[in-house]
């Protein structure tokens, strides 16, 4: 056994490696996002995913247990065992040697396997060990599934063993909303694209030959809210993405109709509109079609709003002051408050689940980083990326991790981070600029 | 605006518009405009801007005016530029322009949209003090959106803080 403990001590650049090698490959197949691990942290919890045994039927183009390994290792929490370390294949609980595992210092151990239940369908059992305790945490067969759908089986089960060992609700089986822009000035064209979390299956929402920008996904997951030049001037649209379908909701013929957010129940939409002579935070009520003026200055931009989870606030960038800023102001109409004061400036939030952590774009010089502000630490300030030119932060629904948008050369590039900042992985599409990450809400089975 | 500072800003900006176009030897001879501030100054049909002179005229042809970084200030060296537009949509009332605001790529694209919306507001209303009505321009933003450069430096920002005069009726 000393030959994987001496890779273990250098397992994490292995891993890069493996990542960097599987993905090139799989993008390339899928037209995917290429996907690479540009920093790390030792501390993450050490788990060990085995490749799950085929028990029946032929080899589905998804490897299950990658799918699992790469979110594990996406997340920050956690430090999965690198394929080439894997030296033994058990397939159940009643195989696995914890003397194995405890040499390799795993804590957890997952086995899995995949079964023919008939009709193209697979079913899918996986066991969660606890490797130190030997005991069985976790112990599940999934739904049989189309092999088709198997990256979003695997992804349920991330999302179990996630909750199960940290105790907080897995975001892996989501979906990110993005836009690109592939060619260049007059040929440009513009697309609203949907993806799994982890940038797979990118599907074509919406797409125009003018800028669209600030997709918001609703509530329920089932429609996306963004802003479209497509007519000239700048509109909001809501769009449900399974049947194409679209209503535009903000066309005030001057001015800006835009920045999106929806209210954590679905029936407003808070939206800036500068129809008035300046950009204010107006709330839409999307039943009635009443808009709501909420801020009532008269010469500073206040735009990107924002809502808190329980909906009694909302968040929005105004350069009132000057520079601008982060304020807050209750959805019901009042007072609006700064709560931003450190850096030169600060725009473009996005609150976590608890309402706790706001992240923001801070601007300092010429250099912009995604900030994170957590309230209930009296208003300090980490930074979760390098610069210079990050915007955009978008939380996951556990608020586990970030979805940013970077730049890279002239072109832009999207990230995901850890909320503690310790992992990122950059998401590129192979052509063109990426940007406007917006991720998605829960999904229900 | 109070009405001195008008009269100031309108009677030098007649001469700027004197200045850059060859047409206009003399203050222009108008017909007070709607907002009935003081730019009678005599009858001149002759200095009166004409259809073609969009393509021809040295001033009109200038259609884009620069920005200093997140200022919406417009620069001395371009109020002659705003000076013979105004001048246009005074002499040609069925003329129609766009004006479309941009910036660099600093800062997130939403507070971007309204930075441009800014700065084509501001050549608006300098076009409109100047004598152009207000029902012949239209303002939108294009925040970042559309960049003539994509370098990172100051040169490449500053080309792209500007706002673009669009003429979509002559």
């Amino acid at each position: 056994m000393i030959k994987p403990m001496r890779k273990l001590s250098s397992s994490f650049a292995f891993i890069l490696l493996a990542f960097v090698a599987i993905f090139a490959t799989s993008a390339n197949a899928q037209q995917s996002l290429k996907i690479d691990i540009v920093g790390g942290v030792k501390t993450a919890t050490p788990i060990t995913v085995v490749p799950f045994a085929l028990q029946g039927g032929s080899q589905p183009p998804t490897d299950v247990a990658d799918v699992i390994h790469n979110d594990f290792n996406r997340s920050g929490k956690f430090r999965a065992l690198d394929k080439a370390s894997i030296v033994e294949l058990p397939s159940q609980g009643s195989d696995i040697k914890f003397a194995t595992w405890r040499l390799l210092k795993q804590d957890y151990i997952v086995v899995g396997r995949l079964k023919d239940a008939g009709n193209g369908m697979v079913q899918v059992e996986y066991e969660l060990w606890d490797v130190n305790k030997q005991q069985s945490l976790l112990s599940q067969a999934m739904q049989p599934a189309p092999v088709g759908d198997l990256r979003n089986v695997a992804h349920q089960i991330a999302d179990a063993i996630y909750e199960k060992i940290t105790g907080v609700r897995g975001a892996f089986w989501t979906r990110i909303a993005y836009i690109t822009a592939v060619g260049l000035g007059n040929n440009t064209t513009y697309s609203l694209l949907v993806a799994d979390s982890d940038g797979f299956n990118p599907q074509v929402v919406a797409r125009s030959k003018e800028s669209l920008l600030s997709p918001a996904w609703s509530p329920d997951g089932k429609k996306i809210a963004y802003v479209s030049f497509e007519s000239g001037n700048s509109n909001i649209y809501v769009q449900d993405i399974t049947t194409g379908s679209r209503q535009l909701v903000e066309s005030h013929p001057k001015g800006i109709n835009g920045a999106p957010a929806w209210s954590p129940d679905g029936s407003k939409l808070a939206v800036a509109l500068s129809f008035s002579g300046n950009l204010n935070i107006y709330v839409l009520n999307m039943a009635s079609r009443q808009e709501t003026r909420l801020t009532s200055d008269n010469l500073a931009i206040n735009t990107q709003p924002v809502w808190s989870p329980d909906g009694q606030t909302i968040y929005f960038t105004s350069d009132r002051s000057g520079k601008p800023q982060i304020y807050q102001i209750p959805a019901s109409g009042g007072t609006a408050t700064r709560i931003s004061f450190q850096g030169q400036n600060n725009q473009n939030v996005s609150v976590g689940y608890d309402g706790k952590q706001i992240a923001m774009v801070q601007g300092n010089g010429n250099v912009y980083r995604i900030a994170i502000m957590d309230q209930s630490l009296g208003g300090q300030v980490r930074f979760v990326s390098p610069g210079p030119y990050d915007e955009s932060p978008s939380f996951a629904p556990n608020a586990s991790m970030l979805l940013y948008a970077a730049t890279e050369g002239t072109r832009g590039v999207l990230y995901s981070v850890s909320a503690d900042g310790n992992v990122r992985q950059r998401l590129v599409l192979s052509d063109g600029d990426v940007r406007e990450p917006a991720w998605g809400p829960y999904r229900e089975r | 605006m109070n009405k001195t500072v008008r009269i100031a800003l309108v009677a030098l900006l007649c001469v700027s518009a004197a200045a850059c176009s060859k047409k206009a030897v003399k203050p222009t001879a108008q017909p007070a405009p709607v907002d009935n501030s003081a730019m009678s100054q005599g009858d001149n049909t002759a200095g009166k801007y004409k259809l073609g002179d969009l393509e021809t005229d040295a001033c009109l042809r200038q259609r884009v005016v620069y920005f200093d970084f997140n200022q919406t200030e417009i620069k001395p060296e371009f109020q002659q530029i705003v000076a013979c537009h105004a001048k246009y949509l005074q002499d040609r009332p069925t003329s129609q322009m766009r004006l479309e605001g941009n910036t660099d790529e600093r800062g997130t694209r939403e507070y971007n949209l309204g930075l441009g919306e800014r700065r084509g507001k501001a050549v608006s209303d300098a076009l409109t003090a100047a004598g152009g009505s207000a029902s012949q321009i239209n303002v939108i933003s294009n925040g970042k959106e559309k960049p003539v450069c994509r370098e990172h430096n100051e040169d490449c920002w500053s080309k792209n803080r500007r706002v673009e005069i669009v003429y979509t009726a002559e």
